[in-house]
């Protein structure tokens, strides 16, 4: 039972360092557009490193058909788009400032976020 | 025109056309904008049969011999080029054509082809989800109801062991063909450091499946009590789950039903006249200033000025106003509406994304998926929900091992499969996005555009709405209706000279007198020396006398004696007319009087406002006793009268420092500073670029209706979300202990994983449903 209890614990654990403390691999954008493919649940890259005050245009590819991937938005910056099924629909972004602007799709299943350095 | 929304087609690789592209795009308001001056046209071409970059040299060139191309540009990428200038798109295509490719028209017409691709693409999703519900429950439906029928789901023998086995066989088969979506999902998302409702899915009828497993291959691992397997849940569940998805699929086209409606407006041919002949051509081919021809019964394709012939339009589907519209030559006409009654010809005044009706399309998308401050502690939420609740199994089922009744194992199992299904994410997600989507919608098919979701909560918020005078509360057309003298001078010689001095004002009671000269035939004379005295007259010479026009404090100021007048002057203001004195060489000459009729359901609509407990306050730059006798007409009881125009926004302040949710209405260009300064600001009936852009809040026409619309479907929009969130919440907070078996102590009950798939899957239905609730709104008292 100990045995069982200490797994049940070190699981709780686990998940919060897994799900919360990580700090995932992040992708720099080096170029000026960087393509994102939504599918399964997750956008690919889903962290990105983009210097601050140049313009971004992030192109997606939306290969999940399902509706919670249709839209994608940056709330922060009033940015939403729809995004076309097994196409790219390219969604500009401004040059930004310095911080983190989460983007996600309506029910913030798929998400994501660009960090301005 | 924020671009940022704008959907450009593939583009896989990025060369430095791709770029230059890119660049375009950004750049393309500017160019839209430029567009008014210079006559051009920015097209958009889909090149096909373009193997290899040598041929973008190929097509600009071709494209660049066509007198009236100012650039063509080709993205090699995604098989584009963007063509500026003023050429007709047909030579571009012939140019193309002659080049040895095949060009077609991309811009306006995508629009609509997205929604028909998009409409194709949810109904096979729809399709695949149903197929896959067949499956799940084909096999889930009997297996449940042999349990329910009181068929052992026990493994003790093993022609049990084999049946079981076999039935376990089928069950990974429905996980693969029904379920892979989840599965494959979680895996990604957990690769991904993240969480959704996949991953709750995925283990909640893994782990069932698993144990059950375990069970028929190895019962002597569990407890003789717990031998008990859960193949039907794991089949019910995903069976259950995917119809849910299938049927919100199907609710959710519904949602965006206003702005199908919006884009289905646009007419997908227009007839020109191009070298005095009639020419029926696709709507992206109309060019600005090309004459539009457009017969009784006929959509006008674009905007434009009627050039010849009188009609009447309806314009009830942008603007939510009933009764046609009478249009004469001079007359603006717009994208979208019907012709009713006659011919007309227009020149187009603004073709493709520039129309009207494109950007109203953008707004209402852009506003639809704008989200409310209401929603963000749902999102906060959102981010932290999957884990927490897959550590609230986990406690669930250690304190099922540790203090559960035997057999503790399988109530260990039950209760953490049951909190991992039963938790849905989804229904949180959707509460506020969903009803947005829908209440923009709304507003919008009452001619009420909404420019995000936080005008829309604090509209249903406001305390007081702040109302300008003209052209809000009144036509905003004044007319000249009494000319008192004071000297000989005729009538015809004082209005000859205050016409004539009116004419360099821009003063709305400016051009009454100037109208009411030119009606009667009076020339204007030249003036000199013109001067506009804010807040008071105007001052100018004319031959070689100097004039005066304006209210009483500027005769005061000027030393002019109006003593024996003011008793008259008053009594016209008491009619609601406005009394200006009109002097020559310092010696009151007339009182000339401008009256502006209040609109006919001004009052209706302000009483809708005050019964809806909203204080209704009128500002005016007019005299006491105009604004008194206006305010009285209208059902007003405050006012505030004499105000400058910059006064206008501290007025708005004031109120906020007295704790009031301020609304301003106004005319969206000469208001802006206090619709900016309000906490929420309203452009009336002007549905301008200008008003669309500056305001919180459009009101397509100009009846205050549509205000009290706004104000009715914020609140009705509000009201839904708020629904959606407490049920939301609601189910979570309350479904999860009954699902980790809270009231098992107290009342034996333990849910059971596949009633929590069901609610689950339901949960975001109902959702969905409720805020498509919203569509059946209907602004009362109209």
């Amino acid at each position: 039972m100990i045995i069982i209890n200490v797994i049940g614990i070190s699981l709780i654990f686990l998940i919060i360092w897994w799900f919360w403390l990580y700090k995932p691999n992040t992708t720099v954008v080096t170029d000026k557009e960087l393509l994102i493919v939504v599918k399964d649940g997750v956008y690919t890259p889903s962290v990105i490193e983009v210097q601050a005050g140049s313009p971004l245009t992030l192109k997606f590819n939306r290969k999940d058909a399902s509706p919670c991937t249709e839209t994608v938005l940056i709330p922060v910056l009033e940015i939403s788009a729809s995004l076309k099924l097994n196409d790219i629909t390219s969604v500009p972004v401004p040059a930004l400032a310095v911080g983190k602007y989460e983007f996600h799709c309506q029910m913030q299943m798929y998400r994501g976020v660009i960090n301005v350095v | 025109m924020n671009k940022n929304n704008k959907d450009v087609t593939a583009a896989t690789s990025c060369c430095s056309k791709a770029k230059q592209q890119t660049q375009n795009d950004n750049n393309e308001s500017a160019v839209l904008a430029s567009e008014h001056s210079a006559n051009q046209n920015t097209l958009q071409l889909i090149i096909e049969g373009a193997g290899c970059a040598s041929c973008v040299g190929k097509i600009e060139g071709a494209l660049n011999t066509i007198p009236g191309v100012k650039t063509a540009e080709m993205n090699f990428a995604d098989r584009t080029v963007m063509v500026s200038g003023n050429a007709a798109a047909e030579l571009l295509i012939k140019a193309i054509e002659s080049a040895g490719y095949n060009a077609k028209l991309m811009n306006q017409g995508s629009e609509s082809e997205a929604l028909d691709e998009k409409e194709q693409a949810d109904l096979a999703y729809y399709k695949k989800l149903m197929r896959h519900t067949y499956i799940a429950l084909a096999l889930g439906i009997p297996l449940m109801a042999y349990g329910l029928m009181g068929g052992a789901m026990t493994v003790e023998t093993n022609a049990e062991r084999i049946t079981w086995l076999i039935i376990g066989i089928l069950t990974f088969g429905v996980m693969y063909f029904s379920g892979r979506h989840f599965f494959v999902g979680a895996w990604q998302s957990f690769k991904n450091h993240s969480a959704n409702m996949d991953t709750l899915i995925a283990l909640g009828t893994g782990t069932a499946w698993l144990y059950s497993m375990v069970v028929v291959f190895a019962p002597e691992s569990v407890p003789l009590m717990a031998r008990h397997v859960y193949f039907e849940a794991t089949a019910m569940i995903i069976g259950l789950i995917d119809l849910g998805l299938a049927l919100e699929v199907k609710a959710r086209g519904k949602t965006s039903e206003a702005i199908k409606r919006l884009i289905g407006l646009q007419a997908k041919m227009a007839t020109v006249i191009r070298d005095d002949k009639e020419v029926k051509i696709a709507i992206e081919q109309v060019l600005k200033s090309d004459i539009v021809k457009v017969r009784p019964g006929e959509q006008i394709p674009v905007d434009g000025v009627v050039t010849e012939g009188t009609t009447s339009v309806d314009e009830s589907m942008l603007t939510g106003e009933p009764m046609p519209v009478t249009k004469k030559q001079d007359d603006k006409v717009v994208g979208g509406t019907l012709n009713k009654s006659g011919t007309i010809n227009f020149r187009a005044s603004h073709v493709g994304k520039d129309t009207a009706l494109a950007h109203i399309i953008n707004m209402v998308k852009r506003a639809q998926n704008s989200k409310p401050p209401i929603g963000r502690l749902a999102d906060v939420i959102s981010a932290y929900f999957v884990p927490m609740v897959m550590i609230i199994s986990i406690v669930s089922a250690l304190v099922w091992l540790n203090f559960g009744p035997d057999p503790a194992v399988a109530f260990a199992m039950v209760s953490a499969t049951t909190v991992l299904i039963i938790a849905c994410p989804c229904a949180l997600g959707l509460a506020t996005p969903m009803s947005v989507m829908v209440g923009v919608g709304k507003a919008a098919e009452a001619g009420v555009l909404i420019r995000n979701g936080e005008a829309l909560q604090t509209a249903s918020k406001i305390t007081t709405m702040i109302l300008d005078k003209t052209g809000t509360i009144t036509e905003g057309a004044p007319k000249v209706t009494d000319i008192m003298l004071a000297n000989a001078m005729t009538e015809k010689q004082i209005l000859q000279l205050a016409a004539s001095m009116e004419s360099g004002s821009e003063h709305p009671l400016a051009e009454a007198i100037v109208e009411s000269a030119l009606e009667k035939d009076i020339e204007l004379l030249k003036v000199e020396n013109f001067k506009a005295l804010v807040g008071r007259g105007i001052e100018a010479n004319c031959q070689d006398k100097s004039l005066l026009f304006g209210n009483e404090k500027l005769m005061h100021e000027k030393g002019i004696d109006i003593t024996s007048f003011v008793h008259k002057a008053q009594a016209l203001a008491k009619e609601a007319k406005t009394p200006m004195y009109f002097s020559i060489d310092g010696v009151l000459a007339a009182i000339i009087a401008v009256s502006d009729p209040i609109k006919a359901d001004s009052i209706s609509a302000i009483k809708r406002l005050q019964n809806n407990n909203i204080r209704v306050i009128m500002l005016t730059g007019d005299n006491r006793e105009t604004a008194a006798a206006v305010a009285k007409k209208a059902g007003i009881t405050e006012f505030v009268a004499e105000v400058l125009p910059e006064e206008k926004a501290d007025k708005v302040k004031e109120l906020q420092m007295a704790g009031e949710i301020v609304g301003m209405t106004g005319d969206g260009i000469n208001d802006a500073p206090a619709l900016a300064q309000a906490n929420v600001g309203f452009a009336i009936g002007t549905g301008t670029d200008v008003a669309i852009e500056s305001a919180d809040i459009t009101l397509m026409r100009g009846s205050l209706h549509g205000l009290a619309d706004a104000i009715a479907v914020s609140k009705a929009t509000l009201r839904n979300i708020k629904q959606n969130l407490f049920g939301a919440f609601f189910y979570n907070a309350a479904g999860v202990p009954f699902a980790a078996g809270i009231l098992y102590p107290f009342f034996g009950i333990l849910l059971s994983p596949v009633i929590a798939g069901a609610a689950m899957a339901f949960s975001s239905l109902t959702v969905v449903s409720n805020a498509n609730r919203l569509r059946l709104f209907k602004a009362k008292d109209h």
